[in-house]
């Protein structure tokens, strides 16, 4: 049985549909790839998985629970983390305190007025110790909206990984970052890989192809193809759409 | 914020300070050309500002109609009086109960709202208890109030204090203020604080971190809403008496205004800036001339348009650049001189 069934998912926007009808699988600890063309319905489908968005029809099953309609913390606390397109970090918020806020023992403690933050160094050790595996050790205490673009995407990850998701939904990690970025980012998830599940919405082919197990293509809100890099670079459908480059 | 150091703390150093102050206030009050009672005033009304803006300024929840839980309070404090006990703990108990009551009902109905819809709702159910309030005559003399609310001594076990006249009542508000300000600093500052100040930040992001927004933005109205029926109480108390007026849309407006121009959404004492501003203003301008209301809105206007961070939040930015410039010069004078 896979982690994550998808099955016949349709969204609809008052009459626009977004999405037709998504199936698709995703197993425990695999790397699994989304792209297609812009508009095509990627950040929806992260927004239905992860409980945003509710779809009108189908299904989609976490370790065989449907989990869809639930809300979104209620699949955040079933272990499914993600990360925004669009980066929504708390700005007034420091980097430490991005994480920590993240943190499950920070969850457990959320409804906790007795005890200050401040004092607290198991929480700020904890969060820490994330921001230095994203290569932000030194800017824990830097208020989130001072750092520079490529930190706050590294934030941004961060964040999701401090939530000790099962499931890691990224969308568009790469977007942005120049080439030095997108390596050390390649070089993270490389290193994450197989730990966790992580489902990647990636317009950048090399860093997608390099990486994933699988990879999905949505398009007119379906799955058109689907495979291992290798068998999506000898789909005819993929050569003609010219949806990138492979290098 | 203050520094984290502060944070962790019961009191801090600016408690302190603020309290030593305020308690002096009686001594030179009258020489200033004020009176005692505004004392009473300001002290309650800053309580009932800091309940409010723990939902505008922490949690970024627009709420234009609290001026409906602070009269619900104010009634509540009479009619304990006058029906269930004339004791004063029961009757403060019975404020904040009544207040939180309403807030819960408020909140059930608005809290898995967002932005305008939230503030139009918060005007629209303000307008219902102001309504209900001029309307039931029975309960709370329409128009013309509940009457003959009584100054109740503070007893404590076998002694008892007479609060009946200002000064002593002033002493008395003063002391609950400072018990709410530690119980404010430590909630805003607790993991609770943390989640509704992201909150404010984004709904969205909270929610897909596990957090069930609905469930904080419900319970933090209650908590503000019972904070605001105490203050309620204690103003139904200091006026004896208690009317329809302060729930009216005006009303519910000011407490925004003064939380604002004071710099509630940037600094926990805003909110008691702007008290202490608007209440002087009132009395002092106001004896100048009857557009006292005129000049105060439009340093509201002003300050909205420059100084949106409000007072506390420029004297910051003072603070900050002072800070930076002392900085410098140590480390220009402190510099080796190239010879
Ligand atoms: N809440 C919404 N209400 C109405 N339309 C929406 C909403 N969210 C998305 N859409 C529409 O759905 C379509 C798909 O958007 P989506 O953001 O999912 O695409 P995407 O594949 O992520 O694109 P990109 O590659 O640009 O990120 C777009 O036409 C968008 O305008
Ligand atoms: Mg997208």
């Amino acid at each position: 049985m896979a982690l994550i069934e998808v099955e016949g998912v349709h969204v609809r926007f008052g009459d626009r549909v977004v999405l037709e009808e998504i199936n698709l699988a995703v197993n425990e600890g695999e790397l699994h790839g989304i792209m297609g063309p812009n508009g095509a319905g990627k950040t929806t489908f992260f927004n239905t998985l992860t409980g945003s968005v509710k779809p009108s029809r189908g299904r989609i099953r976490l370790e065989g629970a449907d989990i869809a309609g639930l809300g979104p913390h209620a699949i955040a606390r079933k272990g499914v983390a993600r990360s925004f397109q669009i980066m929504t970090l708390f700005n007034d918020f420091t980097a430490q305190e991005n994480v920590m806020v993240a943190l499950p023992a920070f969850r457990a403690r959320g409804f906790d007025v007795r005890r200050a933050v401040a004092g607290d160094s198991a929480l700020a050790d904890e969060a820490n110790e994330v921001l230095a595996s994203v290569g932000l050790g030194e800017k824990a205490a830097i208020s989130a909206k001072l750092l520079s673009y490529g930190e706050r995407r590294a934030l941004e990850i961060a964040v999701a990984l401090a939530q000790r998701p099962r499931v890691l939904c990224l969308d568009e990690p790469t977007s942005g970052l120049g080439t030095d970025g997108t390596t050390r980012l390649a070089e993270l998830i490389a290193k994450l890989k197989g730990k966790l599940t992580i489902v990647a919405v990636e317009h950048d082919m090399r860093f997608l192809f390099s990486l994933a197990d699988r990879i999905s293509v949505i398009h007119w809100g379906q799955v058109v193809a689907r495979g291992t890099p290798r068998e999506l670079q000898e789909n005819p459908w993929v050569k003609r759409s010219n949806l990138g480059s492979f290098g | 914020m203050t520094g984290s150091s502060s944070e962790a703390r019961l009191i801090t150093p600016t408690m302190l300070g603020a309290w030593l102050v305020l308690a002096t206030v009686p001594l030179w009050i009258n020489a200033i050309g004020l009176y005692p009672y505004i004392g009473v005033e300001i002290v309650i009304w800053s309580i009932y500002a800091l309940a409010f803006n723990l939902v505008l300024g922490t949690s970024g929840l627009p709420s234009f109609g609290h001026g409906a839980f602070f009269g619900v309070g104010a009634y509540a404090f009479g009619l304990t009086q006058f029906n269930i006990a004339a004791n004063l703990w029961v009757c403060l108990a019975g404020a904040i109960l009544a207040g939180a009551f309403a807030g819960l009902i408020v909140g059930l109905l608005i809290a898995h709202r967002r932005g305008i819809y939230f503030a139009l709702m918060t005007i629209a159910f303000g307008q219902i208890f102001w309504t209900i309030s001029v309307k039931w005559h029975s309960v709370t003399g329409g128009e013309d109030g509940l009457l003959n609310i009584l100054r109740l001594p503070a007893t404590f076990g076998v002694v008892s204090f007479d609060i009946s006249d200002n000064e002593t009542l002033y002493y008395f508000v003063l002391a609950v203020f400072a018990v709410v300000v530690m119980l404010l600093w430590r909630l805003v500052n607790s993991p609770y604080g943390r989640i509704l100040s992201a909150i404010r930040q984004s709904e969205t992001r909270t929610a897909h971190l596990g957090y069930n927004v609905w469930l904080y933005k419900l319970s933090v109205i209650v908590i503000s809403a019972g904070l605001s029926g105490f203050a309620g109480g204690l103003f139904a108390m200091a006026q004896r008496s208690a009317f329809p007026d302060v729930m009216n849309l005006a009303q519910s407006g000011l407490i925004v205004m003064m939380t604002l121009v004071g710099g509630g959404l940037v600094s926990f004492w805003g909110p008691v800036i702007g008290v202490i501003i608007f209440l002087i203003a009132r009395d002092v301008i106001g004896a100048m001339t009857n557009a006292w209301a005129l000049y105060f809105g439009a340093m509201f206007v002003l300050l909205v348009l420059f100084r949106p961070e409000g007072i506390a939040g420029g004297a910051k930015l003072l603070m900050e650049r002072w800070k930076a410039r002392r900085e410098a010069s140590r480390v220009l004078s402190s510099a080796p001189r190239s010879g």
